[in-house]
């Protein structure tokens, strides 16, 4: 019975199965033309960079330089103006790590421990006091604004680094703590219970037992929470002051200055160098990332 | 507990240990006072650091003080628990209950610049409604001419102002990225290959801000040189894209690129929601014959309601908030036709207070009745359980 | 007075909810108790009350004459073993078994003695180097036991500590752990599901109901003797026969049906007529027999039976009763047969069926 492809032939083995389908065709062309979509403006940022001015105003935003150069971002590194002084978004940089890195550490700090709190030594109106955070996560900032610059200018912090710090801190509270929260509240209590009979403390517990087995949730608090810090622009416009402007707020004032017609290209390559940070973040942890954002939607 | 029924050696052991940790305790606290204390003096008196930071600290620490002294006394549980916790219920009570009510409070008063917080600041300044009147008076927050009108012959709808074009930003986004999220989600779930790779495209532009995403697209739709200028040059002389530069259009090009951000995390949460479906659904709907499309609509769209819900507050949440994008984008302009709520508001702190906190206050009414949905989903969780 | 364990008056709510109700428990030096009771009756919720992990509403709780009503889990002297093993994950099984004691702030080498000891008498000195992750269950569950074990601790606590295993290994442990016993001579309190660990590892077995300790007493005083219809249906396996009926002629004759049943030999006091009575009958209780006997026998209809190796398991129906009865596969009747069920009166319980009562 060797090669039938009869009609008549009984059905036998796999069922032959046509090379491509006509659904498969069209989501596989939906998910491109998409997929396209997303790409386009990182192609065409990648492209701008590397081109001079007159290449610009000549040429077509789609086509790549004939003649790719760097200068654009030695010069948004270095040299770009923000309106005020003109040493380029490398300030910014270092602002945004002098925000981002102790910003993140506290926050994390204050919220792994309030979700341990939460989750394990559960004390009179501990849940009402999350309630409030959660909804208040939804609070629009603006609401607060105010309220915290009265209280900054209270503690004789606004416009410094602490004041951004303390901010950063509140507003990633909610979501930080429900991450650990629910994170905690996962593991067998039996494994808390135990560690009480072997008479560790409430920080024996927390440090000894609890933190080891927690590196992935912190993994994904940090990644949460050094994305969110580094690509904040509000709270850094009003609670940093000039001289601690962080990045997003520095390409901002290079993108907006008009000094001389606008430099596409340079705008760009700043452009490019502020989003860098978050995207290897998102390159490298991909997984992490995908958890960490579908963590924020699943409630506890 | 009752701890007048046991006798008086039983109940000594504990109360002990309390008392003596609250002691101890108690010390270091004033021991960090007076430390606090003198270093205040030794600053020099004009320093950044005002006698307030002194009084603040101090008035920080009166609550833990207080229940060291409760606790030594009642011997109450998870002292830890709660000393560890003092930062997110400060948090918690000192500036989302207190910052919301003393915004909303104040917003119907004539308070400056200067801050007056105290009640009696509250009484004196008080105007009623009047920051709310002059608000929808405002052109630049609201002015919808035709709306008195509605429905007469001759009507013509047309709103402007920063709250209806958060409005169409927000209705706008969340319709189109929720649909485009759903639909890319659920082609993702077709077992097709490189998901990964296609999950990573659409996800990228979520990572980064707003400030990123907004001077990319007004580069790309700038009239001058993007992406109308490439296709007329390229020999479509008629070719039009210029909404950034368009009044009535300006709000539109914000929209898209809210989506480009925005889309692939919805398409993520759908993603994940699919993926929670258990695989049993799919059999039977196999088995009875269903066609994969029906499936989706009738079955499994109904199954995934929670995370709809929880994805809708989320998208909808953050599209009230607009501000950065705008910022970067168009920076309100042309003029001020793609104005927005936030940045009405903080463009008002200096000058025109009261108008910054009764335009918080609208928005904080707005996130409630967007919220609604999602408080229903969770309360009617609870009452099941 | 002195008392390994001693409970006085504990109660404890969630909410409104009591869950343990003014509760009485005093155990012996050395004495294995088990605390056996249906699902939600509060056996877990007592053991973590005597390990100080919940806080009581009422009561007190003594520990080797000691009130540790306040005291914290590690200064009350118990080890407690759980039903998920709960070892630490990140740490050895030798870090499993040191962690309790570094903490108290034992010696390094007090602490390398008491793991040796306790690991040459669980026999995981092979693992001590590995983590939790790499043992079977049956391993893990050694070493948390070993985590109780160093810490040279007055009372066990185990929290149904062999569930989690298959029937065999269930088995072995179970053996090893009235070795065990045997050879500290500790106070274990011992929570489970299973009525075979429970009758075999017990010096006395507390059943419990709704928060309520029923019954305290030896294995087979609880078997033979329960004192009331909730003990006497809960234990045994198969179920005790249960026959609606009366106490009648003033207390000398069960009448159950047209059958009297004479309670001469009856291991309790009737001496009154009871107009509504359950006589209960364990299934090895009953002896099948061709003929009738006055006074003896009650008649029976074999229904069908169900041969389970050595013995069979014979249901009839009595005086519109179900009943079940053990027998030797090779005599077991046929079914469709009348035949005379003989009750060994002195083993049967009589109950009241208004207070539920052994009478
Ligand atoms: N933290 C809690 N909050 C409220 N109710 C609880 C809590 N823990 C237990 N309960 C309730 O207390 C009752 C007793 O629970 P417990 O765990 O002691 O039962 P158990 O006898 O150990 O049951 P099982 O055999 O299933 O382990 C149950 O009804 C349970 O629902
Ligand atoms: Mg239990």
């Amino acid at each position: 019975m060797a090669n039938t492809s009869t009609i008549s032939a009984e059905p036998s083995g796999a069922k032959p199965k046509p090379f491509i389908t006509w659904e498969r065709a069209v989501v596989y062309t939906v998910l491109i033309v998409c997929a396209l979509f997303f790409l386009l403006p990182l192609y065409i940022m990648i492209i701008t960079s590397l081109k001079s001015i007159s290449e610009i105003q000549g040429g077509n935003i789609f086509v790549p330089s004939s003649n790719p150069s760097l200068a654009a971002w030695e010069k948004a590194w270095n040299s770009a103006c923000t309106g005020l002084y003109c040493e380029g978004i490398k300030v910014g940089f270092w602002n945004s790590i002098k925000i981002t890195v102790p910003s993140t550490i506290v926050s994390i700090a204050v919220a792994s421990i309030s979700g341990y709190s939460l989750a394990n030594w559960p004390f009179k109106f501990s849940e009402g006091f999350f309630t409030i955070l959660l909804l208040g996560s939804f609070i629009p900032y603006v609401v607060m604004l105010y309220p915290i610059v009265i209280i900054t200018r209270y503690l004789g912090i606004f416009s410094t680094l602490p004041a951004v710090v303390l901010v950063h801190t509140i507003f990633g509270l909610p979501i930080q703590t429900l991450l650990f929260r629910n994170y905690f509240a996962s593991l067998p209590q039996e494994l808390f219970k135990a560690a009480r009979v072997d008479g560790a403390s409430y920080w024996q517990i927390f440090f000894r037992v609890f933190v080891p087995m927690s590196v992935p949730i912190f993994t994904v608090s940090v990644i949460l929470q050094v994305t969110g810090i580094w690509n904040d622009f509000l709270f850094g416009v009003i609670y940093a002051g000039p001289t601690n402007y962080p990045m997003t707020v520095q390409l901002n004032n290079i993108v907006n200055s008009a000094q001389g017609g606008k430099a596409y290209n340079v705008d760009m390559a700043a452009t490019i160098l502020t989003g860098l940070v978050p995207l290897t973040i998102y390159f490298i942890s991909g997984k992490y990332f995908v958890r960490g954002i579908a963590a924020g939607a699943v409630k506890g | 507990m009752s701890i007048t029924s046991l006798p008086e050696t039983d109940r000594s052991v504990p109360l002990n240990r309390n008392r003596r940790s609250a002691l101890i305790a108690l010390a270091g606290l004033l021991v960090a006072e007076v430390v606090l204390g003198s270093i205040w003096k030794i600053l020099p008196q004009n320093s950044a650091v005002s006698p307030n930071v002194f009084t603040a600290l101090m008035f920080l620490m009166v609550p833990p003080i207080l229940f060291f002294i409760y606790d030594a006394i009642w011997g109450i549980k998870s002292r830890n628990s709660k000393m560890a916790s003092y930062p997110m219920m400060l948090i918690a009570l000192g500036v989302f209950v207190l910052g919301t009510l003393w915004t909303v409070m104040f917003s119907f008063t004539n308070i400056k610049i200067i801050p007056l917080f105290t009640p009696a600041d509250w009484v004196k300044g008080f105007v009623g409604l009047a920051n709310y009147k002059r608000l929808f008076n405002t052109s630049r927050w609201m002015d919808c001419p035709g709306l008195t009108k509605a429905f007469q012959s001759g009507w013509e709808f047309k709103c402007a102002g920063a709250l209806p074009n958060m409005v169409t930003y927000a209705v706008l986004s969340i319709a189109i990225s929720v649909s485009l999220g759903f639909l890319l989600a659920v082609m993702m779930d077709q077992k097709i290959r490189a998901e990964g790779v296609f999950r990573t495209i659409f996800l990228y532009p979520f990572a980064l801000s707003f400030v990123v995403t907004g001077h990319v697209w007004a580069w790309i739709m700038s009239p001058e040189y993007g992406l109308q200028h490439s296709i007329r040059a390229l020999g479509w002389e008629s070719f039009s894209f210029d909404w950034i530069a368009n009044r009535d259009m300006v709000m539109y090009a914000i929209v898209i690129a809210g989506i480009w951000q925005g889309t692939g995390f919805v398409m993520a949460l759908m993603l994940a929601g699919l993926r929670g479906i258990d695989d049993e659904i799919w059999k039977a709907a196999k088995v009875d014959g269903i066609p994969a499309w029906r499936t989706y609509i009738q079955i499994v769209l109904p199954m995934m309601k929670p995370v709809l819900v929880t994805t809708f507050v989320i998208v909808s949440s953050g599209a009230v908030r607009i501000y950065d994008l705008v910022v970067a984008t168009t920076d309100g302009g042309p003029g001020i036709s793609s104005d927005v709520p936030t940045r009405y508001i903080y463009q008002n702190f200096s000058a025109n207070l009261g108008q910054s906190l009764s335009a918080s206050t609208v928005m904080l009414v707005a996130m409630a009745v967007v919220l609604i949905p999602w408080i229903r989903v969770e309360f009617g969780k609870k009452s099941q359980a | 007075m002195s008392y390994s364990v001693s409970v006085k008056n504990l109660t404890l709510k969630f909410g409104a909810a009591e869950v343990l109700k003014n509760l009485n428990l005093d155990v012996e030096e050395g004495e294995f108790i088990v605390l056996l009771g249906p699902s939600g009756c509060g056996k877990s919720t007592l053991l973590n009350c005597l390990a100080g992990l919940l806080e009581l509403s009422e009561g007190q709780i003594h520990i080797k004459g000691k009130n540790v009503t306040w005291a914290e889990p590690s200064e009350r002297g118990i080890g407690m073993v759980f039903q998920s093993y709960a070892l630490y994950p990140q740490m050895t099984v030798r870090g499993n078994l040191s962690f309790g004691l570094k903490i108290a702030g034992l010696p390094k080498a007090d602490i390398e003695a008491r793991v040796q000891r306790a690991s040459e008498i669980l026999q995981i000195g092979p693992y001590l180097d590995r983590k939790p992750g790499a043992l079977s269950g049956g391993q893990r569950q050694r070493v948390a036991i070993g985590r109780a074990l160093v810490r040279d601790v007055d009372v066990f606590l185990f929290d149904e500590p062999l569930s989690n295993l298959d029937a065999k290994l269930r088995s072995e442990l179970r053996v090893e752990l009235k070795r065990l016993h045997n050879r500290l001579q500790n106070t274990m309190i011992y929570v489970t599901h299973d009525q075979i660990e429970a009758l075999t590892l017990a010096d006395r077995i507390a059943i419990m109901r709704g928060g309520i300790i029923q019954q305290l007493a030896p294995p087979q005083e609880v078997y033979n003797r329960p004192v009331n219809l909730f003990v006497a249906g809960f234990i045994g396996s198969p179920a005790m026969n249960f026959l609606k009926g009366a106490v009648v002629d003033g207390g000398k004759a069960f009448q159950v049906g047209n059958t009297k049943v004479s309670l001469e030999g009856y291991d309790g006091g009737t001496n009154i007529e009871r107009p509504k009575a359950i006589l209960g009958l364990r299934p090895e209780h009953l002896l099948i027999q061709p003929e009738a006997e006055a006074g003896m026998t009650i008649p029976a209809q074999v229904e069908l039976d169900e041969p389970m190796g050595a013995d069979s398991l014979v249901w009839l129906v009595a005086e519109g009763h179900q009943l079940s009865v053990r027998v030797p596969v090779e005599n077991r009747p046929k079914p469709g047969a009348t035949v005379h069920l003989k009750v060994e009166i002195h083993k049967a319980s009589v109950f009241d069926a208004e207070s539920e009562q052994r009478i």
